[in-house]
């Protein structure tokens, strides 16, 4: 099997010179999710107009009367990032503004625990949304609380190293296929051209659309802020957190060339300082597992559409 | 155009006639058929709108919210439960600035279960900043959608229509439908100074300091304030149209009146009777009417109230803990006045207990006895 061959190939793509957001944000040095806005709005331009529920987000475009988001920016409370978006775009609808995309950019407790439900109806419903998820794997905003995106193992200032997180990240790219979403995937934010790429090719695509990126903090995982990337890169290798994309129920997964030991991914991060070879050991487990599941779920899911 | 509609199919009508370009709405009992007629207008054509059918109040009002800040004219219709969940966004749509216009049918609130008229709903959202209105019948609730557009969108803030469960929502009357043209003149589209543009890219509503957050609240009550001479102006003109014509209050057989009562909604229709019969008895009684709740007509009912000795206000709600919310109010407003009339409250049909002329009527004479002192009355309780 020529892995990933495909994939690795067609994502060859130059970044859109065009610079929509400007330097005046108020993000922490290094952080992953005020890279993954910036890539947004090169991949969607200026035909954008975005809806930010309580998060990082809220505070990074900066203080009033200031603001780093060169697009019509909403923001609105913390449950309601799709059902605002559904009623944005609606409204471009009814005025003949189709062409204009409604985004919503939450984070993970907006988008898994507290938005989950409108997230829910508003892909039921079908709207034509992209709704954007920035996962920085916890309530970073507030200060460093456990989400139900919390990965197991990791501390968190409700997840104490005494009682760690434990049990698995909620895996959402799951509950949207579960919706029959036509478009959903996961980015990273190492992979700026296969994020953009995404996010141009959900454009493209009428009805909701789901992505979700991970962007690493240093702030709540602990790590020098000068290694945003090699931490997101080492998510990627390590295959803790898969990239991959689903279009209309079709799988197709980014593979590193050498799977890493995930080891070296949590060694990097304060949050899993506490960990003991033997938990560390099991996540591995859960880790290879889940990836197994993935490869099979892609195959499968080839298969299928070549009976199609 | 006459039809003789239920309350509920005369919001839906009045939405209509107002050309609402996007609803979000959930069902919640008595309003149902609001959103179920609604769905049908739009359905066939008759109504050019987006109806987003939301999976909860919640994201009804957030829906409302991004379309109206993207410069549609905005609208969703709930009740009790539902108008409760939307209370974050309630006050959202206000800081927001969007006029998005909603009908709240009054129904209490659980539990124990009951789908029955009360005013505690939309009361006890009476700190959020939506305006509200308080209708007494199906023809004023039609024209109280239409001019709520019009109020809102000239003050920026958004308002709530209030009618009563059943009394109101599933009660047939004859309304008086205006002819759209007409309408069309009244209510020209919504065009918002500031919206969200791509070719004029603003932020909304992002982190403000306490060094400008101050002033957006002042700015916020001073529309409220200015809104009283809106409505006022825009219930003349709606009056010029259609020979109706509407204020904050109502004075009601008020010439000479040395008592007044005070009602609201469904009720003051009921007390209008009562007020005739009394008036057949040669009784100096009038009533007032509150239509605005919010801004509160202060000045008007103070005038109204400047040559009474006695007021007794009915209340189908309840700040529990206090006393009636329009008792308080009005108490509130005549505090500074010199010549303050006594005052009575009462607590009436709370969870839909039919309030009977001849309760109303009692309630009157009861305030009129000097020796009356009981400054809160259960009326008809069984306790």
């Amino acid at each position: 099997m020529g892995r990933g061959k495909d994939m690795n190939a067609v994502r060859k793509l130059s970044i859109p010179e065009i610079e929509l957001m400007s330097p005046g944000h108020v993000a922490c040095q290094g952080c992953g999710a005020t890279l993954a806005f910036r890539y947004a709005l090169k991949a969607l331009g200026r035909k954008t107009i975005v809806i930010i529920p309580a998060c990082c987000w809220s505070v990074i475009d900066g203080p009033f009367p200031h603001s780093s988001a060169g697009v019509p920016l909403f923001h609105t409370a913390f449950e309601t990032a799709a059902s605002t978006t559904s009623g944005v775009k609606a409204a471009l609808e009814v005025k003949g503004n189709s062409d204009v995309s409604a985004l919503a950019w939450a984070g993970d407790g907006g988008t898994m625990d507290i938005g989950i439900q409108a997230l829910s109806g508003a892909v039921e419903r079908g709207d034509d949304i992209i709704y954007v998820c920035y996962d920085n794997e916890a309530y970073m905003n507030t200060g460093i609380q456990r989400s139900s995106s919390t990965p197991h193992g990791a501390w968190t200032t409700t997840t104490p190293a005494k009682n760690f997180k434990k049990g698995p990240k909620k895996n959402m790219v799951e509950i949207m296929l579960a919706h029959k979403i036509p478009y959903t995937a996961t980015a990273n934010i190492a992979f700026p051209e296969d994020f953009i790429a995404k996010l141009q090719k959900a454009r493209a695509i009428k009805g909701p659309k789901f992505i979700q990126i991970l962007s690493p903090c240093p702030v709540g995982w602990k790590f020098p802020s000068h290694l945003t990337i090699k931490v997101a890169k080492l998510a990627f290798e390590t295959c803790i957190y898969p990239v991959y994309e689903v279009e209309n129920s079709r799988y197709t997964i980014k593979r590193p060339n050498t799977k890493k030991p995930v080891k070296l991914y949590l060694e990097q991060q304060g949050r899993f300082r506490h960990l003991t070879d033997s938990t560390i050991d099991e996540i591995q487990e859960n880790v290879d597992r889940e990836w197994e599941i993935l490869l099979n779920r892609e195959s499968a899911s080839h298969v299928e559409a070549a009976k199609a | 155009m006459k039809k003789v509609i239920t309350g509920n199919h005369t919001v839906s009508f009045g939405v209509k006639s107002a050309r609402v370009e996007v609803i979000a709405a959930y069902p919640i009992t008595p309003q149902t058929e609001v959103v179920e007629k609604l769905s049908e207008m739009v359905a066939d054509g008759e109504l050019k709108a987006r109806f987003i059918k939301v999976e909860s109040e919640h994201s009804a009002m957030a829906a409302c919210i991004g379309a109206s800040a993207t410069g549609a004219r905005a609208f969703t219709a709930t009740s009790s439960q539902g108008l409760a969940l939307m209370h974050e966004m309630l006050h959202w749509a206000t800081g927001a600035r969007v006029p998005v216009v909603m009908a709240n049918i009054n129904r209490s609130l659980g539990p124990p279960w009951n789908i029955w008229s009360e005013q505690t709903d939309s009361l006890s959202q009476r700190d959020t900043g939506w305006l509200q209105f308080y209708c007494e019948n199906n023809q004023e609730i039609l024209d109280t959608i239409i001019q709520a557009f019009k109020i809102c969108e000239k003050v920026s803030l958004p308002g709530m229509v209030v009618l009563d469960a059943f009394y109101h929502s599933h009660t047939a009357e004859p309304v008086d439908i205006p002819d759209q043209k007409l309408v069309d003149r009244f209510l020209p589209p919504y065009n918002p100074e500031y919206k969200l543009d791509i070719n004029d890219p603003h932020t909304f509503g992002g982190l403000t300091g306490p060094e400008y957050y101050y002033e957006l609240r002042y700015k916020i009550q001073k529309a409220m304030v200015e809104s009283v001479d809106i409505i006022k102006s825009v219930g003349k003109e709606y009056g010029n149209m259609t020979g109706r014509n509407y204020g904050l209050i109502e004075e009601y057989k008020t010439t000479g009146a040395k008592q007044l009562l005070v009602a609201s909604g469904a009720m003051a229709e009921t007390a209008k009777d009562a007020i005739d019969i009394l008036r057949k008895k040669n009784k100096k009684v009038g009533l007032l009417r509150v239509r605005a709740f919010r801004p509160f007509p202060k000045e008007d009912l103070k005038k109204a109230m400047s040559k009474a000795e006695v007021v007794g206000v009915i209340d189908r709600n309840i700040s529990l803990g206090n006393e009636g919310i329009f008792f308080q109010e009005i108490k509130s407003a005549l505090y500074n006045e010199k010549r303050r009339p006594a005052i009575y409250g009462f607590i009436a049909g709370l969870g839909g207990r039919d309030v009977l002329e001849d309760e109303i009527v009692r309630i009157a004479e009861d305030i009129s006895k000097r020796s009356f002192k009981k400054e809160i009355t259960w009326v008809g309780a069984k306790i």
